[in-house]
Formats: C-alpha cells, structure tokens, sequence
C-alpha cells in the first residue's frame, strides 16, 4: 500500500480508534457476567465472545499503533476515560440479563454491517484483518439473535423487560454509525467504502423490522457529532477497573 | 554461497521440525497439520515463517511465535528467523490436513465440519456457523445435539453424543 499522506493517516487513525475502543469495551462489559451468566453455557459463552472481542481490539490497537507510530498497549489502557471513542450504547453498565441481551443484539447488528463495509476497504491490511474478524462475530450474531427470540418469546415480564431495554438503548445505539471527523476522506480513498450515514440507514432497515414487533413503533433517531465523546460515571467506573492492573503494575503488558 | 539443493533442504528442515512442534492447547495435533503455518521463505541469511491465527483473539498466537522462534532458531538453518503473524489468507478450518483431522479424532474432538467451500458473502457466512449435528470422536454416532457454539478456547464447541452419553468437543468451522 502506499504511504499515506499526513490527513488520510489522521482519519484512518479516529476510524481505528472508534471501532477497537468499541469491541474493547463491550468485551470488559461482557466479562462482568463471567460466573454470574443465567446459566453455565452462557458463562463460557459470555466469556468466550468477550475474549473475541477483546482479541480484536488488540489486533486493532496493533495496526493503529502502526499508523501513528505509538504503542498499543498506551492506547489501550494508558488513556483518561475522556479520550476513549466507543459509541454511546457502551456507556451503559451490564445492568440485567434482558439489558445485556438488548444491547449484544444491537451491537453485533451494527458491527455486521459495518465489517462487512471494511472488509472491502482500500486499505490492505484493514481489509485483511476485518474479514478474518468477519467470520469469528458471525457466531456472535447468531448468538445474539436466539436469545433476542428466546426472550421475545419468554413470559410477560421476560419480554417487557427486554422491550424496556431496547426503548432506552435505541438512541444510544444510532451512534454506533456516529459521523466520524476525517470521514470524506476515507470515503474518496475507499478506506471506508461507504459514508456512516448509508452503513447507518442499512442497519436501521434490518433493525427496526426484528425490533419494533418486541418494543413497539421505535422514535426516529440519527447519530450524532457527539455520538462518541459523551462519557458517563459507568463508563468511568469500567475504566477504573480494566486499568487497574496496567496503572499499578508499570510492566505489565498485554 | 546457497545453492538451489542446499536451499530446498534447510527449507524441508523446517517445516520437517515445523510438523513437529506441538499446538499449544490442542498438542496431539502440529502447527503444520492445524494449518497454521501460512508459508516458509529462506533466503541466504533468513528464515521467514508466516503464521496464522485461528482465530484473530488466540491467546496461544504468542506461544506459538516464541516456540517457532526457538526451535527453528536452534535448527541453525538460518543466521536470522523472523516469524510473521498474518490474516492473509485468512486460516479457515479447511486448513487442517487430513492426517490432522485424524489426530484431533483419536484425542477426543470432532473435525470441523467440511462443507462446501464458504463463499465470502454475507449469507454464506451465515450458513458456516453452528451446524447441529457433528459426528461423535467416541462412538462415531451422529445423534448427537450441540450443547453451546461457544466452548474451553475460541475454537472449539460443545456437543453431546446421545448414543454412548459423552459430552465432546468440536472445532468449530471457521
């Protein structure tokens, strides 16, 4: 691939940054119901799918320390939680299970979507890296939709819980597809074949038709400029913990 | 100077140790026969290995570097060995040999499954994932229900074989 001039670089970086600080941190949210799951499948399960994340985060962490000559594990765990890009539905605490599961299925829509975009980027290795990572979320996906059934078709309060959770993420989960500041240019490089906006209006389609039959007719909602630098007390508290090792033991490393 | 015999032979030494170093979490199979090992290049000074991952999050990836490093380093084959980790071409579980199919039988896991070969569309993805019936490592029976598409490492799912009561791992197709 060719060098990168000094503007396409910075936009590739704030791409990177946003979907590894996403995976990153729906992989710390997920491991808190390591041995608290509902039931001892869904332990090795959760545990499972949030070491797949994590995974990925490092990989991504990896090529963007590449891209802007820096080290991946300062990016991961050297950062004041104001730095961190995720979108706003990881803001939220793990809350209940129906919560949990709310939030698994609207992530892993987007992220569906949105690799299936980057695996056909100009860029070499993202393209590379987001194929392979393609094939490993496609179990999460199926994962996250048996249990939004499971749930669905659960008792009363099953299923009002899980329809409350989906009406609280759903403004938070449109930022998944946040405008991003360098964004015409990846877009003109064909780093990111296709602007947020057309990636967001494909996953808002599939969403809406499985969604609204649980949670009832969904307001309309777009993603936002701030969609990823809100932070929250929750998101503190998480930062606090996934920190803890790096910030007391000085060598540690991944 | 190398000559073209010199060159094929300290390349058939490598992956000859290669086919004898152990995967980490699963060791009755080898790198070479799990696929892992994308391509060898020796030149005059250099060894170069590719490896690639099963799966991109594989905490074993750094286990398997260092020991590539190690032994093909003590083999003296080559000044200088550097090993890659690349997701290109992306390891897919129709990497594993025949012989390696084999191996992962007789230790107790059911071979992935083979299928057609999985076409890089969205809807062929879909199909790859959490097939449930795999053939029990045991008995060979193929009453078996799948217990959880997630199992002990990234790679591998739980099954249960309702003929001789085992519960058994798969690897999962990838």
């Amino acid at each position: 691939m060719t060098e990168l001039d000094a503007t396409t670089r910075e936009a590739l970086a704030e791409l990177l940054l946003a979907v590894a600080d996403d995976e990153f941190v729906i992989g710390f949210w997920d491991s808190e119901w390591t041995g608290i799951a509902p039931m001892l499948e869904e332990d090795v399960a959760t545990s499972s799918i949030a070491q797949d994340e994590i995974g990925h985060a490092r990989a991504l962490y990896e090529l963007l320390a590449e891209v802007t000559d820096d080290d991946a594990d300062r990016i991961a765990y050297g950062r004041d939680p104001e730095a961190y890009r995720h979108a706003a539905l990881l803001n939220h605490r793990r809350g209940d299970w129906a919560f949990s599961v709310a939030r698994r299925y609207l992530y892993e829509t987007a992220d569906a979507v949105r690799l299936e975009a980057l695996a056909r980027s100009s860029h070499e290795r993202l393209a590379q890296l987001t194929g392979k990572m393609r094939r490993e979320e496609t179990y999460h996906l199926l994962h996250a939709e048996a249990w939004l059934r499971r749930l669905a078709d659960g008792p009363a309060d099953v299923r009002e819980r899980l329809a409350d959770a989906i009406r609280r993420l759903w403004a938070d989960a449109q930022q998944l597809f946040a405008p991003l500041d360098g964004e015409g240019v990846l877009v003109t490089a064909g780093i990111l074949p296709q602007p947020m906006a057309t990636l967001h209006a494909a996953w808002t389609a599939r969403v809406r038709a499985a969604v609204e039959p649980i949670a009832g007719k969904l307001p309309d909602a777009a993603p936002s400029a701030d969609g990823r630098t809100t932070r929250t007390d929750d998101f503190r508290w998480l930062h606090g913990e996934f920190t803890m090792v790096a910030g007391g033991v000085e060598a540690a490393t991944w | 100077m190398v000559t073209p015999v010199d060159h094929d032979l300290r390349e058939r030494r490598i992956w000859d140790e290669l086919a004898r170093i152990a995967d980490p979490e699963i060791p009755a199979i080898s790198l070479v026969d799990l696929g892992v090992i994308g391509s060898v290049v020796v030149d005059e000074e250099r060894a170069r290995i590719e490896i690639l991952p099963t799966f991109v999050g594989c905490p074993a990836v750094d286990v398997m570097r260092s020991e590539v490093s190690d032994r093909i380093g003590a083999l003296g084959v080559a000044d200088r060995v550097e090993v890659e980790i690349t997701f290109q071409p992306p390891w897919t579980s129709e990497r594993i040999t025949a012989a390696g199919r084999e191996r992962l039988r007789l230790s107790g896991f059911a071979p992935p499954h083979v299928g057609p070969t999985i076409p890089d569309e969205a809807a062929g993805l879909d199909e790859l994932a959490v097939l449930p019936i795999a053939e029990c490592p045991y008995c060979g029976s193929r009453n078996t229900t799948l217990d959880n598409p997630f199992g002990p490492t990234l790679c591998r799912a739980i099954y249960h074989c309702a003929d001789c009561r085992q519960p058994f791992e798969q690897f999962k197709r990838v």
